[in-house]
């Protein structure tokens, strides 16, 4: 009987605000696109090995920097490379990346840190505050660089060392390093906006009464948390991932320039703006530069118009 | 309203305390000894061993912080590991005068369109100008530098031919103008939309209805009454935009050859130039927290509904 009840309250509930929020991002058609864009190549991105017409380092010595043809769309670069293959396969490395950073750091501690501000207050709010500060007032490059610069050689040894003593082999040469210390570099970074907008969610949801009356039938800390809060905060967190998205995707772009992302043969497009980032590319051969760059802009804006979409439709107020 | 401003006095200290042990950590715990950098090919032990104690290096980090602390308040930052016999001071104040003319070459661009195309969008509100600015605006906030700066070039250097490409010849050359166009344009978009949306709201205001409705000229109505509640925000973004006129900008300074903090930032970075590298962090960082610090207290005198929390 007691089982009947419960299995009767889901399905009530599933209908409420949620399916609401996605008629209503249906309905708005700058919304639909851009996720279809965003689905688009981050598909393509994974499933890369089966999108590209040609492997990321086919070399043709005989077909070098020809311009965009039937045969290879966006052209073939110094090595006879065909750059769309290498946009793919570099939107695959996006892909790691945007996901992994922003798990790790927006997601995981964003959120975690944020609800623990929020909920216990004083003295463990001040604290997460103000680191958050101090995160917030170093420049943004220059904290990535220090991190990335100065930890990668650590954690290569020490992969190295697992590499030597379980016996398993190439983990440093598939490139498994950069990706961690870039990831973890962007994560340390991007957790503070995440973490402020949480904060200032629960701060307001605490006074409400529902909280109160959970808390007055005796529910633990973590199911207040769990239940009653964090669902009411998946709205904002949602579109902060969104536009977060976009801008992990611009950094990758800036730590590849400095050397810190993901190493040759690795494709990124990163590497690949920064190997064509001159003027003298864009006088002979623009199309080496134009086409990532362009991949890099649609990944970015697509975000952000897919933030302001969700933010419609998940926010009705607001508008 | 006193306590709130004395203490964030009292926390600015703290906060530019820490970010400097971090980097100072960092620096220490990266690869290449620094004694290695500033020997290079000169290994005797001997000598190495010297130089390690006069440098200071041999002390335990935190008491190597709290000298370099102590000089750093009397303006000392040490002595650059590339540049030898140079001073990080000096080396940084060249430097500093170059990235703060480009930033506010670029503050100014932001200004100039920022906030006319925020008044028409504003005016024009719900038509297309004002759609068409809203979506210019979502996309070029959100451009980095790298993705407009092939762009630009392309159009403005290689097929018009009308501005040059490279190079620096200080605030009332020609060549200022690509790099500072392209560093403006995300503080160009975010004013156009801060102007707009603060407008559209003052532009509902009862009072805004009174000054029409008592008789005034439309633009008295909106050189008095509108603009001046509307720029509020607007200053929120120019006194952040201070900021950068320290900071310089990484990308666009090499883009473009300018002989900056961005360029002095990268060149300390490969060559691990730590002491540099600690130094502009902390004058980045000060920098962000003062502009911070006049933008809470100024907004708050320009808009007094505004309570302190």
């Amino acid at each position: 009987m007691n089982n009947q009840i419960e299995e009767n309250k889901r399905p009530v509930r599933g209908t409420s605000l949620w399916r609401y929020a996605a008629q209503r991002f249906l309905r708005n058609k700058k919304g639909v696109i851009t996720l279809s864009i965003i689905l688009v190549m981050y598909g393509a991105g994974v499933f890369a090995p089966l999108v590209a017409p040609y492997g990321y380092d086919q070399q043709n010595l005989a077909n070098t920097l020809k311009p965009p043809s039937w045969e290879h769309p966006f052209g073939t670069d110094r090595l006879g490379r065909d750059v769309l293959s290498r946009i793919i396969y570099g939107i695959r490395t996006t892909v790691i990346v945007t996901v992994a950073a922003m798990l790790a750091g927006g997601i995981l501690l964003g959120i975690a840190l944020g609800l623990i501000a929020g909920y216990f207050g004083r003295f463990v709010d001040g604290i997460i505050m103000r680191i958050g500060e101090i995160f917030l007032a170093f420049p943004d490059i220059l904290l990535v660089i220090l991190i990335a610069a100065t930890l990668k050689p650590r954690v290569a040894d020490w992969v190295r060392g697992i590499e030597t003593s379980t016996g398993i082999q190439g983990i440093v040469r598939s490139g498994f390093v950069d990706y961690l210390v870039v990831f973890g570099a962007l994560a340390v970074v991007s957790w503070v906006g995440m973490a402020r907008v949480v904060r200032g969610q629960v701060l307001t949801m605490k006074e409400n009464q529902f909280v109160m009356a959970a808390r007055a039938l005796g529910a633990s800390h973590f199911r207040i948390i769990s239940r009653h809060i964090f669902p009411n905060l998946l709205p904002p967190i949602i579109v902060l991932v969104s536009v977060g998205m976009g801008s992990i995707a611009g950094s990758e772009v800036v730590l590849s320039w400095l050397g810190l992302g993901v190493q040759p043969p690795v494709p990124s497009l990163g590497v690949m703006i920064f190997d064509n980032g001159d003027i003298s590319i864009l006088r002979t051969t623009p199309y080496l530069l134009l086409f990532p760059v362009a991949t890099v802009a649609i990944i970015i804006f697509a975000f952000n118009l897919l933030g302001d979409a969700l933010n419609d439709a998940l926010n009705p107020k607001s508008r | 309203m006193g306590a709130y401003i004395v203490r964030r006095l009292l926390w600015t200290p703290v906060l530019l305390f820490i970010i400097g042990l971090i980097t100072f950590f960092l620096s220490l715990y990266g690869p290449g000894d620094p004694i290695q950098i500033i020997m290079q090919q000169y290994q005797d032990p001997a000598i190495v061993q010297r130089v390690r104690e006069q440098r200071g290096l041999d002390k335990p980090v935190l008491v190597q912080y709290g000298i370099y602390i102590k000089n750093a308040l009397r303006g000392d930052f040490g002595e650059s590991f590339k540049f030898r016999g140079q001073t990080v001071s000096s080396l940084i104040g060249r430097r500093l005068w170059v990235s703060a003319q480009l930033g506010l070459a670029s503050l100014v661009v932001s200004l100039i369109l920022g906030i006319p195309f925020g008044l028409l969008a504003a005016q024009r509100q719900g038509r297309w100008q004002d759609t068409s600015i809203i979506s210019g605006s979502l996309f070029f906030y959100s451009m980095p530098v790298f993705i407009t700066a092939p762009f630009l070039l392309m159009v403005f250097v290689l097929w018009l031919k009308i501005l040059p490409s490279h190079g620096w010849g200080g605030l009332f050359d020609a060549r200022i103008i690509m790099p500072a166009l392209i560093l403006g344009l995300p503080g160009t978009a975010f004013i156009a939309r801060m102007t707009r949306n603060s407008t559209v709201e003052v532009l509902s205001q009862d009072y805004v209805r009174t000054a029409r409705s008592k008789g005034l000229s439309e633009f008295r109505v909106f050189w008095y009454h509108v603009l001046r509640n509307a720029m509020i925000p607007v200053f929120t973004v120019v006194g952040l935009g201070l900021a950068t006129l320290v900071s310089g900008a990484i990308i666009t300074e090499t883009y473009f050859g300018i002989p900056g903090i961005g360029r002095l930032t990268l060149d300390a970075f490969f060559a691990r130039d730590y002491p540099i590298i600690t130094a502009l962090t902390l004058l980045i960082a000060g920098a962000y927290v003062v502009a911070n610090l006049i933008v809470d207290i100024g907004y708050r005198f320009l808009d007094p509904r505004i309570k302190f929390e």
